[in-house]
């Protein structure tokens, strides 16, 4: 089974640690696995001890690969030693647009994930995993529930693991189309059963998660590194790296490029670089004018800014996010008006709907949009987006509201000729 | 999926199947947290009666032990839970910035030409429905959609007309009873067929 996924052969730019050339390999056969090494880094840990393998963890700088980039390891210390039951919670609730790279762990290489789930509930003193895999994705539905049936089998789940005396459950949850349960507390909101409506916070759900329990939520890519981590050392991670940011990470470029897909570098790589040594440079030759650096809730770069790079810091220290390394390109020919509307009509669509700022004004971004496309437009209204984006921004219980004002603004403040040579063009073509 | 039920007297029970598949997943959650499966339990009454009309929501409420007014907010709240009968085919195109980049609104026209309704339509045959759908997390392999369960990456406009020309053809080819049927059948876009070249 070929993925479809990666590029089969590794670009010379790329590290590939998580990546693999399957070459006729079906690694969601627990067997090929195995054959390849896999659950190693169990045997390890065990000789290591619980400790000693968070600490790893924590010193490897093993950032969030969900989005937000927060250290994994100092996520798990978070978690109150008072005797209640804990869970692990997986979020593969994979939604941000221009992000396709869980996708491929969870259809392609299951085990790599599970492995991680394994040693992440091992350490966290977790008994019972669930792995939110959202609604569309069928086939990875399939794969992982196939999967953690023959690990059950072979003894990896359950009772008294390989003989270690530690029981684990690990069960696949389905979404249902809704983008907000990718935030963590709406995930959790939606495994209860209940429509995705994120939480306040605090408490958070390393005290009050799941089912009222402490929980730790992290992404799959996240869990996939743990292995790694465990096998190769800290030292050896972080030097895959830039400075606390340890790793390599999945980008996955998509858009207006030669060679779009998924590709695996060191952290610290350039944006430039994977644009135009990468993803092949932009299609047909044209000139680059804007780029979605890590998912479409990032504030957008033009085509000076691609200098960056690509780590957690980096990208932040410019004004935008790594995200969840969703690179979408545009070339000079794109239309940013129609952008604009796809981005705004999105986070209008998937707004749980509790907070007015967000509710309401997603619907007005989205309106503006709209008038702008059919010639509409008033004057001010690249003003009037900048105003509702900054009554959004900051007012709202989770971070839909910034997911949908900081692009927004960032299209609106830095593709304003764009945006008025559209509205212009259609204005005319409307008398 | 099972016969729709002809008759309003009879009352709607789940097929010993489902009962058993819902029993396996009301396993997975604590025993005090039956809500939890909640929407894995929907997909299978979507899988045994089409879509989630009043009764069927009843039925479920019943099956867990949950308030009604619970699976009714979740049914609400999802769009992958269905509300309305839906055709034989769900066509989902997803009209994100990845796969407008590269061409989606093309597919899209091709979908309006080739089956005549527009998005969030249904065929007066019941067979297709359309759908503009956000993003599939296929940015690289764009565009792309889904038909029922099925991926489709990389679709050319070419491709797009023959997949459902093949299906039309398919449908009239085997079922000439369904394309003849007065209303929209009740079958979701999960029990979309998996036979056939692009089912």
């Amino acid at each position: 089974m070929g993925s479809p996924h990666a590029v089969t052969v590794p670009h010379p730019l790329e590290t590939r640690v998580l990546l693999r050339d399957h070459e006729g390999k079906d690694y969601t056969q627990l067997a090929n696995y195995l054959a390849r090494g896999g659950f190693g880094a169990w045997k390890k840990a065990v000789e290591m001890g619980r400790d000693k393998v968070h600490t790893e963890v924590r010193a490897a700088n093993l950032r969030g690969r969900g989005g937000a980039g927060f250290p994994a390891g100092v996520k798990w210390g978070f978690l109150p030693k008072d005797g209640r039951p804990r869970y692990l919670a997986i979020n593969a609730d994979e939604g941000e647009p221009g992000t396709f790279k869980d996708r491929y762990f969870l259809e392609e290489d299951p085990f790599q994930m599970l492995e991680g789930i394994l040693l992440t509930s091992w350490v966290i003193g977790a008994h019972a995993c669930y792995v939110y895999v959202r609604g569309e994705f069928w086939r990875a539905i399939d794969v992982c529930e196939r999967a953690i049936a023959e690990l059950y089998q072979a003894g990896w789940l359950g009772k008294n693991i390989q003989g270690s005396g530690f029981d684990l459950d690990v069960y696949v949850h389905p979404g249902a189309g809704a983008y907000i349960c990718g935030e963590e507390t709406a995930m959790l909101e939606s495994i209860e059963g209940k429509p995705g409506w994120p939480r306040l916070k605090p408490p958070f759900p390393a005290n009050i998660g799941l089912f009222g329990m402490p929980t730790i939520v992290n992404n799959v890519e996240t869990m996939a590194c743990v292995p790694v981590i465990v096998n190769d050392g800290a030292d050896a991670f972080n030097a895959l790296g830039s400075p606390k940011n340890g790793g390599t990470k999945l980008v996955g470029v998509s858009g207006h490029v030669k060679r779009p897909g998924l590709y695996e570098v060191k952290m610290g790589t350039t944006m430039r670089a994977a644009i135009y040594e990468l993803a092949g440079g932009i299609l047909d030759d044209r000139e680059l004018l804007c780029v979605i650096p890590g998912g479409s809730s990032c504030p957008f770069l033009t085509k000076d800014e691609i200098d960056v790079a690509l780590d957690f810091d980096a990208l932040k220290t410019i004004g935008s996010m790594f995200g969840t390394a969703g690179i979408v390109v545009m070339h000079d020919g794109t239309n940013m008006v129609e952008v604009l509307t796809r981005v705004a009509h999105f986070y209008k669509h998937e707004s749980c709907g509790q907070c007015t700022p967000c509710r309401q004004g997603t619907g007005w971004l989205y309106a503006i949009a709209k008038r702008m496309g059919a010639g509409l437009a008033a004057a001010g209204d690249i003003d009037l987006l900048v105003s509702a984006c900054n009554q959004i921004d900051g007012n709202t219980i989770c971070a839909h509201g910034e997911a949908a004002a900081w692009p927004i603004r960032s299209i609106a403040q830095k593709f304003r000729p764009q945006l008025e040579s559209a509205m212009r063009a259609r204005m005319t073509a409307s008398m | 999926m099972s016969e729709p039920s002809a008759t309003s007297a009879a009352p709607l029970a789940f097929s010993a199947d489902a009962k058993a598949r819902i029993a396996g997943l009301l396993a997975r959650y604590p025993q005090d947290r039956k809500q939890a499966a909640l929407i894995p339990a929907l997909y299978v009454a979507q899988d045994e009666f089409g879509w989630l009309k009043p009764e069927v929501m009843e039925l479920v409420a019943r099956e867990l032990d949950v308030p009604l007014t619970a699976v009714l907010s979740t049914a609400m709240f999802y769009t992958m839970l269905k509300k309305q009968p839906l055709g034989r085919w769900h066509v989902q195109v997803c009209t994100n910035v990845s796969c407008y980049l590269r061409g989606c609104d093309g597919l899209m026209d091709v979908a309006r030409q080739e089956l005549g309704i527009g998005p969030g339509e249904t065929t007066s045959d019941g067979l297709f429905t359309l759908s503009a759908v956000e993003c599939l997390a296929a940015c690289g392999m764009a565009p792309a959609l889904q038909i029922g369960k099925k991926d489709h990456f990389n679709v050319s406009t070419d491709q797009m007309r023959q997949m459902l020309q093949d299906l039309k053809a398919d449908a009239r080819a085997h079922a000439p009873a369904l394309a003849a049927a007065p209303t929209p059948l009740p079958s979701s876009g999960h029990t979309a067929p998996t036979a056939g070249p692009h089912g």
